[in-house]
């Protein structure tokens, strides 16, 4: 593996290869030394063009678990803001000597571009509303790890589908490790070509085995694609009411920031079945054993 | 001339082990505080053997583990990405303990440097030992077994293949030369 752009690009083989590694680091993350000297000497460059806590700091936290060294980059007080180009800031970090650079960007695809940039190993932390493949794989792992496997899981992602890079990758790589995927909201945000499409979330509760909620984007709501916040908190917010329809052993996760009481009530964020906390736990294993599968080999 | 030469057959493998199992009863004071620690992946059913010797022998169980270097070895960036095995800690952890460690063939003495890196990350033994079946020579490392079970003069050229039941079927150790 060379990059890391798109959950599409893996196979069953290769993204079940990540969840395994993604355990032996978890086990790591358990010990007194969460420390580990694999990518001693080597640079991973974490370029955020968007605003993102849980994501920079993961990756970051990831890296420095390897022994990596870390370079911070955002675009906010950067020479992005006196104009210079991608390509530009690409060169800067090559001639850095970066073995990995970790990217965030509003425009889908520029992980791509950046990819035949530079030398080192691009990893695609989330671009526009295209793809987030490392939020895919723990929240696979999630999965794996509370319902002991995936394949034959029915999975229904609930929201701003349309929109949502987080779904995109999920109903990529959760397909391509066995699941079943549907995709649930207002018809306005829920295109068609990803899976299976509901826009009757109460229909489908009884019927999943995981429920992603994703975070409906403020920005969204002057766009005409809802009609306003309540009506899409009423038909598509999950509550208590509706957790209690969900079978007993269904599980309910969110890649936050959670809008609470929007698309999710405090109620069921907090409640046993929620992994909302554990996805964030998990994200660091995951991002070691990429970090790992991209730089810990010739 | 490329050639395979049995050194060990299946008996000699249990013997072998029979005997470094005595070894440690005799070395360790009746195997007190004993962790056998085995590394991935050969020396784990190695370990597990001992272990099984040394309830035979004395009624005692011996804690064993599992420990995987892959993430520790100073050669990563020399071939492709390598696969991780699993780690396993001994029951009771290994904290001031006398950890045996267990592995198919010493050679460089590499693997059992990284092994001592990642083993003192999952704590502080009191004592660490080494046990190998088979020791082929030719050390880059300052680093000796406590136990071997055969000593096998090699040359640079050839290849020492350790079989053992529990992963290829049958037991024996040949020495090859492409």
């Amino acid at each position: 593996m060379k990059h890391l752009l798109s959950a599409g690009d893996l196979t069953a083989a290769a993204a079940t290869e990540i969840l395994d590694i993604a355990a032996e680091m978890a086990a790591v993350q358990g010990r007194e030394i969460k420390k580990l000297p694999t990518l001693r000497g080597r640079t991973v460059v974490n370029l955020f063009y968007e605003d993102s806590t849980r994501t920079r700091i993961s990756f970051e936290a990831a890296a420095k678990r390897l022994s990596a060294d870390v370079i911070n980059f955002s675009a906010k007080g950067s020479s992005v803001e006196k104009g210079e180009s991608l390509k530009d800031t690409a060169w800067t970090l090559q001639a850095m000597g970066a073995d990995a650079v970790v990217i965030r960007h509003p425009a889908s695809g520029a992980p791509y571009r950046l990819a035949n940039w530079v030398n080192g190993s691009v990893l695609n932390a989330g671009d526009g509303t295209h793809e987030h493949p490392t939020q895919a794989l723990l929240d696979a792992y999630t999965i794996r790890s509370r319902m002991g496997r995936i394949d034959g899981l029915r999975v229904a992602i609930v929201g701003d589908v349309l929109h949502s890079r987080v779904a995109r990758s999920n109903a990529l790589l959760l397909k391509t490790l066995g699941a079943k995927v549907t995709l649930v909201g207002p018809p306005t945000l829920v295109p068609q070509e990803l899976g299976d499409v509901s826009y009757d979330l109460d229909a489908l509760l009884p019927d999943s085995d995981v429920v992603m909620m994703l975070r409906v984007q403020k920005e969204r709501m002057h766009s005409s694609y809802l009609p306003s916040a309540r009506e899409y908190s009423r038909r598509y917010g999950l509550d208590g009411a509706r957790l209690r329809r969900l079978p007993e052993h269904a599980i309910v996760m969110h890649p936050g920031p959670m809008n609470r009481g929007m698309e999710i009530t405090p109620e069921v964020a907090d409640s046993p079945r929620s992994t909302i906390v554990e996805q964030v736990t998990n994200g660091v294993s995951v991002r070691m054993a990429c970090l790992y599968l991209l730089l810990g080999g010739k | 001339m490329p050639y395979a030469k049995t050194v060990l057959t299946d008996a000699d493998v249990q013997r072998v082990v029979d005997r470094i199992a005595h070894q440690i009863l005799e070395k360790t004071q009746g195997a007190q505080d004993v962790v056998l620690m085995g590394i991935v992946s050969r020396g784990v059913p190695l370990a597990r053997r001992l272990a099984e010797r040394i309830s035979a022998f004395e009624g005692l169980s011996l804690p064993v583990g599992a420990l995987d270097i892959t993430l520790y070895r100073d050669d990563l960036r020399q071939q492709a990405v390598r696969k991780v095995g699993h780690t396993e800690e001994p029951p009771g952890g290994v904290d001031g303990r006398r950890v045996i460690l267990v592995d198919d063939v010493l050679f460089s003495g590499r693997t059992i440097r990284a092994a001592l890196d990642a083993l003192s990350d999952l704590g502080r033994p009191g004592v660490v030992q080494l046990a190998v079946l088979v020791d082929r020579g030719h050390r880059q490392l300052p680093i000796r077994a406590d136990y071997v079970g055969k000593n096998i003069p090699t040359a640079l050229t050839e290849k020492v293949r350790v079989k053992l039941a529990e992963i290829d079927g049958t037991d024996e150790v040949q020495l090859e030369a492409a």
